[in-house]
């Protein structure tokens, strides 16, 4: 009874205590979950390394992250992509200030059934074939995309259309993100698309690179031609690092509210702590590493405080990990929203 | 002429037709349930040991633990059944012994039932709205206590107005015809006749709460959590540098995770080894439903045997 007195008196005062403070130094990360499993070890190994500080993770997807990001919810997004032009607007009219770091490749892995002989290699205007909404119905067999390949029903297995993977898989291949056909075995759980490709032998997917390196028994990836004369590059860290792995490798980022990094030593010591140790630890979780000077350009952005993105809002393909870091940062949208707003 | 005999037969034939089916059905069921528990018990089964209960999450599957969503469940639980359960048996109580029966009781009576049967998704956007941002609650135990709460009210309700909708009105009549009030009739005589059904309402509620997951999702329980609520009197440091004595309510505050969340985390893992865990975690959260059930059971007993009509 006087538990609940007391549960009663906090709910009736709660308005006026503030929750925050008896929850010690927090710092709240939410989004992506394809970042996850990294932010997720920098996060154990950075409470293990210094006592008292507390690190939150959510999973809400890169959209629902940054949803809690621009309205100053969260400290830290994780993001599979860069932030969009809508989501930029949305920061500036709450003044949320950020720092766009990337933090690791992931690499879109096309792959097959282990016992598929004829899928080695696929370039990426059959991939388009496959996966275009126009295929929908259409192309449902193996000889439809390359006569050379048998006479056998075509599975399809991909990304579900919540998730970053599936944006990126379709615009890197289709051209358009969210540009798909709907005709195909579609989960947000990768696990899913693993047991189906494993299972079925005409089967074809795509998934995070994680999921590949986790079930290389079971899976066989298939190399990609980008059709720009460099030959089929087979999907592992060596390719993706040297930028040849296209268009399918994607920088992974972390975006740090700045109001946050400037005033709250512990988020200034957990990005530090990121941006040292995410080359281990992403490989650790079977990420590929960004170069190591990649970090140290990182490290130079974040020591500016050096706010804004590098992609005015726009998504964008295949770009090196040199030009992400070199190039300016803008906090506005500029020539991105213009010609809409003109419209 | 009708013909008994004939007509005898046919009703003992259908009879013992009923009965067989009613054996399969029940087989079905039974079957289902076992083939589920045993599969999470083969897979789960050798993961549990003190390590699983006492560590924290980990990216490491084998150093993995269910720390901090085994107590978030329980503080959830906590802030929800001393919510509902004063709430919902003081509603209960007032529809079916104090409020007039008329059109308003009754539109009142028919949206509590109804509310039973909102799916949770909708009450965890509610409380998203209510409790996250207009009370500033933030994503705490406390918020993901009350959204519980205010989901299973129905529950508790409705199971309260039955149970005292069953003591046989005689008693009611005995009671005031030896003067007692209308509140010394509920507190002397209607509340401990009818707890043993207010409790089974009350564990049917909270062992479903226990096991929801989307509500909480939806106000932001969190997927990974490396630390506990801070209990009373613990030495904390607040986020301007303050060190202090945590009060005796701080925890409520908390951020923090449940166990479906973290199993289902675990679930969409990349490789195999996180499924046993996530089987594991299973097992603990039917293990802690079947407990809070058995106390039920054992104080509906412990009731039952004190009351004598």
């Amino acid at each position: 009874m006087a538990s609940m007195m007391g549960l009663a008196a906090s709910l009736v005062l709660g308005v006026g205590v503030s929750p925050a403070s008896g929850q010690g130094r927090l710092i709240r990360i939410d989004g992506s979950s394809t970042v996850y499993p990294v932010t997720e070890a920098v996060a154990e190994e950075f409470q293990d390394a210094n006592q008292g500080m507390r690190v939150t993770v959510g999973v809400s997807g890169t959209g629902g992250g940054f949803k809690k990001f621009c309205r100053g919810e969260i400290d830290i997004a994780n993001a599979s992509r860069p932030i969009m032009a809508e989501e930029m607007k949305a920061a500036k009219a709450n003044g949320v200030e950020y720092i766009e770091l990337p933090i690791c490749f992931d690499a879109l892995t096309v792959v097959v059934n282990k016992t598929n002989t004829w899928a080695e290699t696929i370039t990426v205007a059959e991939l388009k074939k496959m996966w275009e909404p126009g295929a929908q119905g259409k192309v449902t067999r193996w000889n439809q995309i390359n006569p050379r390949w048998p006479d056998a029903p075509l599975t399809l297995y991909g990304a579900g259309s919540d998730s970053g993977t599936f944006d990126y898989f379709t615009e890197a291949v289709c051209g358009k993100a969210k540009a798909s056909r709907g005709d195909y075995t579609a989960s947000e759980d990768d696990n899913v698309l693993v047991r189906g490709v494993d299972g079925d032998k005409n089967a074809i997917g795509y998934f995070g690179y994680a999921y590949f390196a986790e079930h290389k028994d079971k899976l066989k990836a298939v190399k990609i031609d980008d059709g720009k004369g460099g030959g089929a590059v087979e999907p592992n860290p060596e390719s993706v690092i040297k930028g040849k792995y296209n268009p399918l490798s994607r920088p992974l980022f972390i975006y740090v509210n700045k109001k946050a990094a400037e005033s709250r030593p512990e988020v200034k010591k957990f990005v530090e702590y990121y941006l040292e140790n995410a080359a281990s630890l992403a490989e650790e979780v079977k990420y590929v590493a960004l170069p190591q000077a990649a970090y140290k350009m990182a490290r130079e952005r974040w020591n500016k405080l050096d706010t804004g993105t590098v992609f005015g809002g726009k998504p964008e393909v295949g770009l090196t990990i040199e030009q992400l870091l070199t190039r300016e940062t803008v906090d506005a949208v500029k020539d991105a929203a213009k010609p809409e707003e003109k419209k | 002429m009708l013909d008994t005999a004939r007509m005898v037969r046919k009703a003992k034939l259908e009879d013992r037709v009923f009965a067989v089916v009613g054996v399969v059905c029940i087989c079905i069921v039974l079957g289902v349930l076992a083939a589920l528990l045993g599969r999470l018990a083969v897979q789960g089964l050798s993961r549990i040991d003190w390590a699983f209960l006492t560590s924290f999450p980990s990216r490491h599957a084998d150093k993995s633990g269910i720390l901090s969503p085994l107590v978030g469940s329980l503080l959830v639980m906590l802030v929800t059944s001393l919510t509902a359960i004063p709430l919902g048996v003081a509603a209960g109580i007032y529809l079916e012994e104090y409020a007039k029966k008329n059109r308003l009781t009754g539109l009142i009576e028919i949206n509590i039932t109804n509310l039973a049967g909102v799916p949770s998704i909708v009450y965890g956007l509610m409380a998203l709205g209510l409790f996250v941002y207009t009370f500033r609650f933030e994503r705490s135990v406390l918020s993901g206590g009350l959204t519980l709460a205010f989901l299973i009210l129905p529950i508790v309700i409705v199971a309260t107005r039955e149970s005292l909708r069953a003591i046989p009105q005689n008693m009611r009549e005995a009671a005031y015809a030896l003067g007692a009030t209308r509140w010394q009739v509920v507190r002397h005589h209607l509340l401990p006749y009818s707890a043993g059904g207010i409790s089974t309402g009350v564990i049917i509620g909270i062992s479903r709460a226990i096991g929801e997951t989307a509500p909480l999702v939806t106000i932001g329980a969190l997927t990974y959590i490396r630390f506990l609520p801070p209990y009373p009197g613990q030495i904390v440091e607040s986020a301007e540098g303050v060190i202090r004595h945590a009060g005796p309510l701080d925890w409520v505050w908390s951020p923090f995770t449940v166990l479906p969340i973290q199993m289902f985390n675990w679930v969409s893992r990349p490789g195999d080894r996180f499924l046993e865990n996530a089987a594991a975690t299973g097992v603990v959260l039917l293990a802690v439903t079947l407990t809070l059930n058995a106390g039920a059971i054992w104080f509906r007993a412990r009731m039952r045997r004190r009351i004598k009509w």
